[in-house]
């Protein structure tokens, strides 16, 4: 483009006023110090703000919703944890370390057409494994339909939740477990299962910790 | 119920569209508003510390000039913070930081933050002091997007002006989006994040005794500062390595429905700004209502294929749509919603793991990537994209009646094809070449850990596309932080960032210096149905030719194979 200096016919070159003339340096000048400053206020300023609003206002969320009984920090109730005695609600599988690692958040990323998914590998329980797990912890009959939450792990790796679904098919183990009724357990999940938020946004979901508290707590 | 969902979505990006494209064009006027009282002597303020001279205006070429010099500027910063991070005092402890920030780790980071990508090849929670995520990572979401908008303003100005040399004042149009737009959002949204459990504290990570007595350490910080800004400057890079996955980065569904509404807003706001500006407000509509409808294909494309029960499950007894990397509170409606919205949008704050979508599921964020972010596309950068794109269907539809083409007024002669033609030929050529590339050279392969085969082509045009789209989200399984992608995914990033923003400008400047053509019984409309549908053809179109046999050997030959 060895005319590009000379612009179209009906372009530029009718052009009244000129722009004014670059002053490089000053132009430099800006952007070193815009770079500076505006850091300043936008990662500095900002944040100070925020935290000076923020934690007065929100002092439980903004320490991180943590759940405490009596002095000692059981985990937050937005952060899932691994649960695998038969009396209390377990959660999802999890990809997050080596399960549950609150320093390590991740899903397994495998393709769905990944033959290790579904099948397994040495060191790693593929849905297959998943389900047939599940359903002899459960009593379950090896064709009764499972929900997929149950054998699939999150994106975090630390889902807190888990389906109602999924919770009721959990409900007959942690009663024996506990020697309550079927029926008392039964309550106490529906208790605790959210609806959509403001009645249209996300999925109906158990809090599994919240859940597995309320049982402790009924002792 | 997701349906639903989706509906008020887009209801309310439609609906909030107008009061705020004329606000934003009053942003870009420096006309008064309400917030002047406040920001008026802090604008003054920060001219007078910048040296700059706000009546003063710039050319096109002085503009990206500008433009590239404040990206530069960032960049070293930020490099400079992540370099030296180590000696920032605060959490988390030395030794949860086990990902060792390499030049090339914190070059690629650095370039990718300044650039609204936020392609992150690094996890967050092991990685990053909490004061380098506030200082480095907050700030640049800030800035990197409030250049973005300054640019948006700028190519608007440019088709809006006649027999004009300038196009504005980049410093001014910086400022001005920080104060007027980015920092009050910001503040308000953080806040609501914080009162739906989004963390904001410096705490070391917490040692929680389980209720089974095992431990479990949870990771804090300050995770709200970054959330809100993260997605309203369509940076989309996460607190945490599982991004919008992670409950304390995105912890209710409702935290969710925002951050989409705060990445669509203003990018949907600035086609009416366009309109505004240009006085053609039908024209604005026009490339919306396009935006919207190829919104709507890949939402109900995206969504049917991960909504069924995933075939290769099948004879397992497992009920419901795909939930491998998705979560409860979001099920599949959400993270539907979520992958469209973030890939449109130069955005990726994913909320699911796209590695593990199905193959129809993966294609239309991938597509929208390729297609150059046409819908609501990034900050600013939305407006020269669709408008870009709209150009080409103009010649196209020029070339057919056998007319020269013309758009708002605007002639389109040798010298603006020139840059239309560039404008569509960088992202194919960029993205193209890098993956073929890729796949031949062994280091490309190498980042092939989890997936093979298809989908692991898939995983590589994803990242290119990806870096050059600005958008920053990956299919996760490809193993990215190594020095061969820290370096070409950065080479397409610039390319995607200060390349086709460059060209845009330089468009700009030539439409600026025209005189506006009167409207006559020859003029071909630009802002009716008639014109939408070949804008829309011609994204489709174009978008095919470049790319569809890449296409064909990723997703889609995944999915006829199985």
């Amino acid at each position: 483009m060895s005319d590009s200096n000379e612009p179209a016919e009906g372009t530029a070159s009718r052009v009244f006023p000129k722009a004014p003339r670059a002053k490089l340096q000053a132009q430099l000048r800006a952007a070193i110090l815009s770079a500076l400053v505006l850091t300043l206020l936008t990662g500095c300023v900002f944040p100070l703000l925020l935290f000076a609003i923020g934690r007065p206002l929100f002092p439980r969320q903004s320490a991180g919703s943590l759940v405490t009984r009596g002095t000692a920090v059981i985990g937050s109730e937005l952060i899932g944890q691994q649960f695998t005695r038969p009396e209390y609600f377990q959660s999802r599988p999890s990809a997050a370390g080596n399960g549950y690692d609150g320093t390590a958040s991740g899903g397994t990323n495998l393709g769905p057409n990944n033959p290790k998914l579904r099948n397994g590998a040495a060191d790693f329980a593929g849905i297959q494994q998943l389900a047939e797990e599940y359903r002899k912890r459960n009593g379950l009959a090896p064709d009764t339909p499972i929900p997929i939450d149950a054998v699939t792990r999150s994106g975090s790796g630390l889902d807190p939740d888990i389906t109602p679904a999924n919770a009721v098919l959990q409900i007959p183990r942690v009663a024996r477990a506990r020697g309550l009724t079927e029926e008392a357990v039964q309550r106490l999940v529906a208790n605790h299962t959210k609806g959509p938020q403001f009645g249209f946004l996300g999925n109906p979901r158990v809090s599994v910790l919240e859940l597995n508290l309320a049982l402790d707590e009924r002792r | 119920m997701r349906w639903l969902e989706y509906i008020v979505f887009l209801a309310l990006v439609v609906g909030l569209a107008l009061p705020v494209g004329l606000y934003l064009a009053r942003v870009a006027q420096r006309r008064r508003t309400y917030l002047d009282p406040l920001l008026r002597p802090l604008e003054s303020l920060l001219y007078r510390l910048l040296g700059v001279r706000p009546e003063e205006e710039m050319s096109a070429g002085v503009y990206i000039v500008c433009f590239l010099l404040f990206g530069a500027g960032c960049t070293i910063v930020l490099f400079l913070v992540l370099i030296f991070q180590r000696v920032l005092p605060g959490g988390p402890a030395d030794v949860y930081l086990t990902t060792p920030l390499t030049l090339d780790l914190a070059g690629n980071t650095a370039v990718s933050f300044t650039t609204t990508t936020t392609w992150q090849a690094y996890a967050g929670e092991n990685t990053l002091r909490y004061l380098a995520q506030l200082i480095g990572l907050v700030a640049q979401n800030f800035l990197a997007g409030a250049a973005g908008l300054a640019v948006g303003f700028a190519f608007i100005r440019g088709l809006a002006r006649e027999r004009s040399a300038t196009i504005g004042n980049f410093w001014v149009d910086l400022v001005r989006s920080l104060l007027w737009v980015l920092l009050p959002l910001a503040l308000i949204g953080s806040l609501v994040l914080v009162w739906q459990g989004v963390p904001l504290n410096m705490a070391p990570y917490t040692l929680a005794h389980t209720l089974e007595g095992g431990t479990e350490t949870i990771a804090q910080g300050p995770v709200a500062a970054l959330e809100f800004i993260k997605n309203l400057g369509t940076n989309g890079g996460g607190f945490f390595n599982a991004n919008g996955a992670h409950p304390y980065a995105n912890p209710t569904p409702f935290t969710n429905f925002l951050g989409m509404l705060a990445i669509a807003v203003l990018p949907a706001s600035l086609m009416i700004t366009f309109g505004h500006m240009t006085h053609r407000p039908r024209a604005g509509w026009t490339l919306l209502m396009v935006m919207v409808a190829l919104f709507l294909v890949g939402l109900v494309v995206c969504d049917w294929a991960e909504a069924q029960a995933p075939p290769q499950l099948a004879g397992l007894h497992i009920i419901g749509g795909n939930m491998e990397g998705k979560e409860v509170r979001f099920g599949v409606g959400e993270s539907v919603l979520t992958a469209i919205v973030t890939s449109n949008t130069s955005t990726g704050s994913y909320n699911s793991m796209h590695d593990s979508y199905q193959p129809l599921g993966v294609l239309p964020p991938l597509v929208f990537m390729l297609l150059g972010e046409v819908v609501f596309g990034g900050l600013g950068a939305g407006v020269y994209s669709i408008v870009m794109a709209a150009l080409v269907g103009v010649f196209l539809g020029g070339l057919m009646v056998g007319r020269t083409p013309e758009y708002l007024g605007k002639k389109i002669s040798f010298a603006e094809t020139r840059w239309i033609a560039l404008y569509a030929l960088l992202t194919p050529l960029v993205v193209l070449v890098l993956t073929g590339i890729a796949v031949i050279a062994t280091a490309g392969r190498a980042g092939l850990a989890t997936n093979t085969g298809p989908h692991g082509f898939t995983e590589i045009l994803f990242a290119y596309a990806s870096s050059m789209a600005n958008n920053g989200q990956a299919m996760a399984g490809l193993n990215a932080n190594s020095v061969f992608y820290n370096m070409t995914t950065a080479i397409a990033i610039l390319a995607g960032r200060f390349g086709l923003a460059a060209l845009a400008l330089a468009l700009a400047g030539q439409f600026a210096a025209q005189r506006r053509l009167p409207i006559t019984s020859g003029t071909f409309p630009s802002d009716t149905p008639t014109f939408g549908a070949l804008v829309f053809g011609t994204i489709l179109l174009v978008g095919a030719l470049c790319f569809f046999p890449a296409l064909a050997l990723g997703p889609i030959v995944e999915f006829l194979r199985h």
